[in-house]
Formats: structure tokens, sequence, C-alpha cells
């Protein structure tokens, strides 16, 4: 440390050697820049971060406003649905899975019951499945209209998030005038529905697409083409398709990567979507931007989709004919869906019994959300908030 | 065992069960058969047995050949895409209390082991999904687990997503993933014990009181005749609900 301190005639320092102020000021420049040990820190996000929805604890090591190495802590929220399942009878279980992704309840109903349906050689009448369609398209327009809104928040925008919400309750009034509940819906049945829609449902629906409509412009005027946003979304948060794929990231995240795989289109034909016709955005840039874009423009299929539905509805029963008691024949399925958050699926093994033998249940967010240890290192800490936010998970989804 | 209404079962016997030892017909779509045929020739011997599950196909490899399974998916049969991996315990449920009551805590479920879709040499098995977005098609792979020693090799270096898949499977099955970074806890807290998805591990909950339970601490208020025989028909709910719309269709 003294070896470049120069005798001088300022009066001896506190530690026993001259002073030289000049020769100081550059030792303590040299000790900042090479002596001086910056230990990385660690910080922990959440587990009550406001970006997360839910509780998700993210243990971030930062070596000064860069990541270092991110590790999410998961489990928060886990509920055993697995186990709980096994313990149920088949119709009991649509009650559990409603609550994985609180989000789009209905659309997580989907797949379980397309599972028993196929177990049991049961086929749902057309005007079930098409309101099944209808439901499930709003429950996306939901999850994603408030993701439009809230992403703004989390970048700092605070009236999108209002905006969000607002155009959200439009279709929540929906889904609650159609079902009774506005997030746990419980309105599947094995072979059908609970009910038909009510009446003046149909037009109130057709309305409702438009304010969803002319949301998505207000959001892709508002946040989207905002200097800002681009500035903090774009080339942020860059997920390679093959990368992406590998860590099973899936849904609206892996088309952003462009990846063009929709399984309402390329999967096993379930639901009305093979009548439908949509189209399935990519976007190459793989980015925040490229997954808020992405979202945006599947709102606003997911409204025309519903709006062809709702053209094309046909008269007929709700209900197939099914058993008083399910019981359901020996097999396994696996059953994959397009969620909003992304692939779900069930793997459902059945025994012949009233309830399953064992549902292995694959969320979407869970892999989305795996990619993170990996899309966080290096980035810099505002980012972290902005890539979560544009993955958009549900914990629920990722718990179980 | 569904044993309060033989009338319903009677009546609807026709609709409820087409044999259901019988195998699914493989009807296996031109691409699937493609997918099968690269297989067999990927794995050769490695291969126990493949059969096709309504639109999957299913097939267990031999144990030391897991992951050689994954490597061949991912460089041979172009599924990139690790869709979960996960554990089975095969044996039959323990089923507390009267089997002839009409709880529905625990639906009953055979009391001999029996296997699924391409069978299995004992209790445990892994399986996982993978796919092909590119394709459009995708297999699940089944792999028999000693049941002594719980061991399987780690798919981490083929599928990166593998790592929370098995850690979710070493916690609630107790498989150990030779090869995977770390396995840690995922879901449950640190000071757990056992393993929650192995079916001898009890539902704690259904073990402290009787199913449905008491909704409430206090004491249901005495509401008369109606509202009690609501809260007995709560239980069947669902499908007394199915069964009057099935009414309503077949009047």
């Amino acid at each position: 440390m003294s070896t470049t301190s120069t005798p001088s005639s300022t009066p001896p320092g506190p530690s026993g050697f001259e002073l030289d102020r000049g020769a100081l000021s550059h030792l303590a420049g040299a000790q900042v820049n090479v002596e001086l040990d910056t230990g990385d820190m660690i910080l922990n996000l959440g587990p009550q971060h406001p970006a997360t929805h839910g509780t998700l604890r993210l243990v971030v090591r930062l070596d000064g406003e860069r990541v270092v190495s991110a590790d999410p802590v998961i489990g928060y929220m886990h509920r055993g649905y697995e186990k709980l399942s096994e313990f149920r009878t088949y119709p009991q279980v649509t009650t559990l899975i409603n609550r994985i992704d609180w989000l789009s309840s209905f659309a997580n109903e989907v797949p379980f019951l397309e599972a028993a349906e196929k177990l049991m050689d049961v086929e749902p009448p057309p005007r079930a499945k098409y309101i099944r369609t209808i439901l499930t398209e709003l429950s996306r327009i939901a999850t994603f209209v408030l993701f439009l809104g809230e992403m703004g928040l989390q970048v700092g925008a605070l009236t999108p998030a209002f905006y969000g919400f607002r155009d959200r309750e439009h279709v929540l009034n929906l889904i609650e005038a159609a079902t009774g509940g506005r997030f746990h819906p419980n309105f599947n049945r094995i072979g059908g529905l609970k009910d038909d829609l009510p009446w003046g449902w149909i037009a109130e629906c057709r309305s409702a697409m438009k304010i969803v409509l002319d949301a998505c412009d207000t959001f892709e005027d508002l946040v989207l083409n905002n200097e800002i946003f681009e500035a903090r979304c774009r080339g942020i948060g860059i997920i390679p398709a093959e990368v992406g794929l590998s860590y099973g990231v899936s849904g609206s995240n892996l088309r952003a990567s462009g990846v063009d795989w929709d399984l309402r289109r390329d999967g096993e034909p379930y639901l009305v979507y093979p009548d439908l016709d949509f189209k399935v955005w990519t976007h190459t840039d793989g980015d925040s931007w490229a997954r808020y874009w992405v979202r945006l423009q599947e709102t606003r299929e997911s409204a025309r989709m519903v709006l062809q539905c709702l053209d094309a509805m046909p008269a007929g029963p709700i209900m197939a004919k099914v058993p008083r008691i399910i019981k359901v024949p020996e097999g396994e399925v696996w059953v994959e869906t397009e969620n909003p958050l992304g692939q779900m699926g069930y793997y459902v093994i059945s025994k012949g019994a009233t309830g399953p033998f064992r549902v292995k249940i694959r969320s979407a967010s869970f892999s989305n959300v795996s990619i993170l240890p990996w899309l966080l290192k290096g980035v810099f800490v505002p980012d972290v908030i902005t890539i979560l936010a544009s993955l958009y998970f549900i914990l629920g989804d990722i718990d179980r | 065992m569904p044993d309060d209404a033989p009338a319903s079962e009677t009546e609807t016997a026709e609709v409820e069960t087409p044999a259901p030892d019988a195998p699914e017909p493989a009807a296996l779509s031109p691409n699937q058969e493609e997918l099968l045929a690269r297989l067999t020739s990927g794995l050769g011997d490695a291969l126990i047995e493949s059969t096709a599950v309504f639109s999957d196909v299913v097939a267990r490899v031999r144990p030391d050949a897991w992951r050689r399974a994954a490597e061949l998916a991912r460089d041979e049969l172009d599924c990139d895409y690790l869709s979960f991996i996960a554990g089975i315990d095969w044996s039959p449920a323990p089923k507390e209390g009267d089997a002839d009551s009409s709880d529905t805590s625990s639906p009953a479920q055979p009391s001999e082991m029996t296997f699924g879709a391409a069978g299995s040499a004992g209790r445990f098995q892994v399986f996982a999904h993978v796919q092909s977005p590119r394709r459009k098609w995708g297999l699940t792979f089944k792999a028999d687990v000693d049941e002594a020693d719980p061991r399987v090799e780690s798919w981490c270096d083929v599928y990166p997503g593998a790592d929370w898949h098995e850690r979710e499977c070493w916690e609630m099955f107790g498989f150990v993933f030779d090869g995977h970074p770390s396995l840690r806890r995922l879901f449950l807290p640190a000071n757990f014990e056992g393993h929650p998805l192995r079916k001898d591990f009890p539902l704690l909950a259904r073990l402290v009181k009787p199913w449905p339970g008491l909704v409430d601490v206090e004491g249901m208020p005495d509401v008369g005749e109606e509202m009690s025989e609501d809260s007995d028909a709560a239980t069947t709910d669902a499908s007394a609900t199915d069964a009057a719309a099935t009414g309503e269709e077949t009047a």
C-alpha cells in the first residue's frame, strides 16, 4: 500500500506514515478499482414482489447492477393437486384444477374433461363444444387483457394497468353471467356443460368483443408503440427458439421466439378449433417486446374467434348421455391444450374407478419459469422485472 | 365403488365400459407410423414395448437406455421440446374406512397392482413426454425404476428443462436422477419427510377427520328438513346435475 507514496512535508497521518494528498487520492482510486474486492450481493426479490402473480421468490446474485445468477424459489403456493386428485371423484377434480391458473380457470378444466371424455368415449354435443370454445377464448382474453395493462405497470406506466382491469371486467361479467363464477366457473361437466347460455348473452358478448378489440387498439397506441416501453423491452430477455424449446417454454412465449406452434391448430383436434379460421401469430425477435406484441395480436384473434363461434353456434342439447355415477374405464390418456399461458396437459391414468388413479398435471408456467436461471444471467436488475412481467406466469400454475 | 345406485348402473351399463382391459385400437396416423419406425430402429432391443394410446405413442424403454432414449428423441426424432418428466407409483391405493360406505373421500381403486399402457416390471416407473413442434408429433417414454434403489439417469444434459421436473420427481417419488446438477427440494419445505406422491404416503387431511368433514367448527344451524337433505346430496351434487341433464335429454 505504501509503495507509491512519496516522502513529503505533510504531517504524519494517523497510521504513522507521511501523507501526500495527491498520492492519497491516487491510492484511493486504485483501491476502489483494484484492491477493493466488490463481493457479489445477494438480493431476494420477493416472495411478495408485485411483478409476480402470487408468491415467487427470486434469489439473485448481483455484481453491481448485473445479475450473476438467479435462482427462483417456488413452492409457496404448492397445494398438491396431483395428490389431492387421487382422493377425489372425476367431477370433484374440476374444482381443484380450476385453481391452477386462476386467471383462466375455465381453460384449465377443458383438457382434464377432454381426458375423461376420451377414456369414457363420450363426446359432448356440438353446442356444448361451441360454448366451451367461447368460454375458453374468453378466459384467454381476460388473462391477456390484464397482461397488456399490467406489463405497462411493471415498466413504470401506471395508466395501462387500470385500463387492463377495466376492460377485463367486461369479459369477467360475461363469464359470470354464463357460469355464475367470475374466476372459478366450474361450469364443465363430463359430457357437456352445466347450463346453457342465459338469454341475451350472445348480444352482450358481441358488444363486449367490440370493447376488447378497441382495448387492443388502445394498448397498441398507449403501450406497444410507446418510446419508453420500447426502450425498456426491445432486446431484453431474448429467448432463442431452440433454448426455449429445450426448456419446455410454450405458448405465446415460444411463438414470440418464432416457433410457429399452436396446439389449437397443430395439436390433436379439440373443441371446435378445426372449424374456426384463425391466424397463429409469431414474432422473430424473441424479446420482451415481441412477447407483448404476440399476446396483443392473440387477444384480437381470440375476440375474432369468439365472434365466429357466436355466428356459427348450433342449437341443441348441451349434455351428452352420461351415467349418473361417473366411472371412467381403465386406461390412460395424454391430453394437451393451448391454454392462455401455454401448453397445459393432463396425463390421466384410470383404473376404472370413480376417481383417477394418477393425474400428472403439466402446467405451462412451471416450464416457462424454469428458463429464468438461464435467461436472467447477465441482465440488469430493472430488466429482471421486465422479463418476469413479459414471461407472464401465474404462481398457481407453477406450483399447482 | 358406487354402491348407492344399483338402478342407474343397470340403466347405463351399455354406455359405460367397452371392455376395459382390451387395449385401445392402435389407429396410427402415417406421422406416428414413421415416428414408431424411427424409434424402433434407433433404440433396437432397448425398446421393450410400444403402443398407441389414443393420439399418443407410449414407448417403454429399458432403464439403462433412459438417457439414450432422450438423445434419440432429440437428435433423430426432432423432439426438441420437453413437456414433462414425472413418476408413477403403480401400487394399489390403500383405502381407509368402510369400502361399502357411500363416501367419496378416496374413490376405491383396485386392490391388486395393475399396470398401464406398455406395462411395467414393478411398482415404480418414470415417464416423460417429448414433442416436436416442427413435425407435430410427440411421444411418451416410460422406464421401470427399481423399488429398492430408485435410480435413473438424468436428462438434464439433453433437455435443460429437465432440471426442475427431475427435482420435483425426486422429492415427490424419491427417484434419484444420476447426473443431475443439484437435486434440491423444489416445492416442499426443507424438513419435509417422505415422498408425498407415493401411494403409501397418506393424505393427512383425510386421516385426521372423516370426509366430508365438519364444514364449520360450530354446529350447523338448525334449519329444518329440506336443508339437511340438501347437505346430504351435496357430495354427489355434480353427478346429480348430470343425471338431471341426462334425464331432460332422454325425456
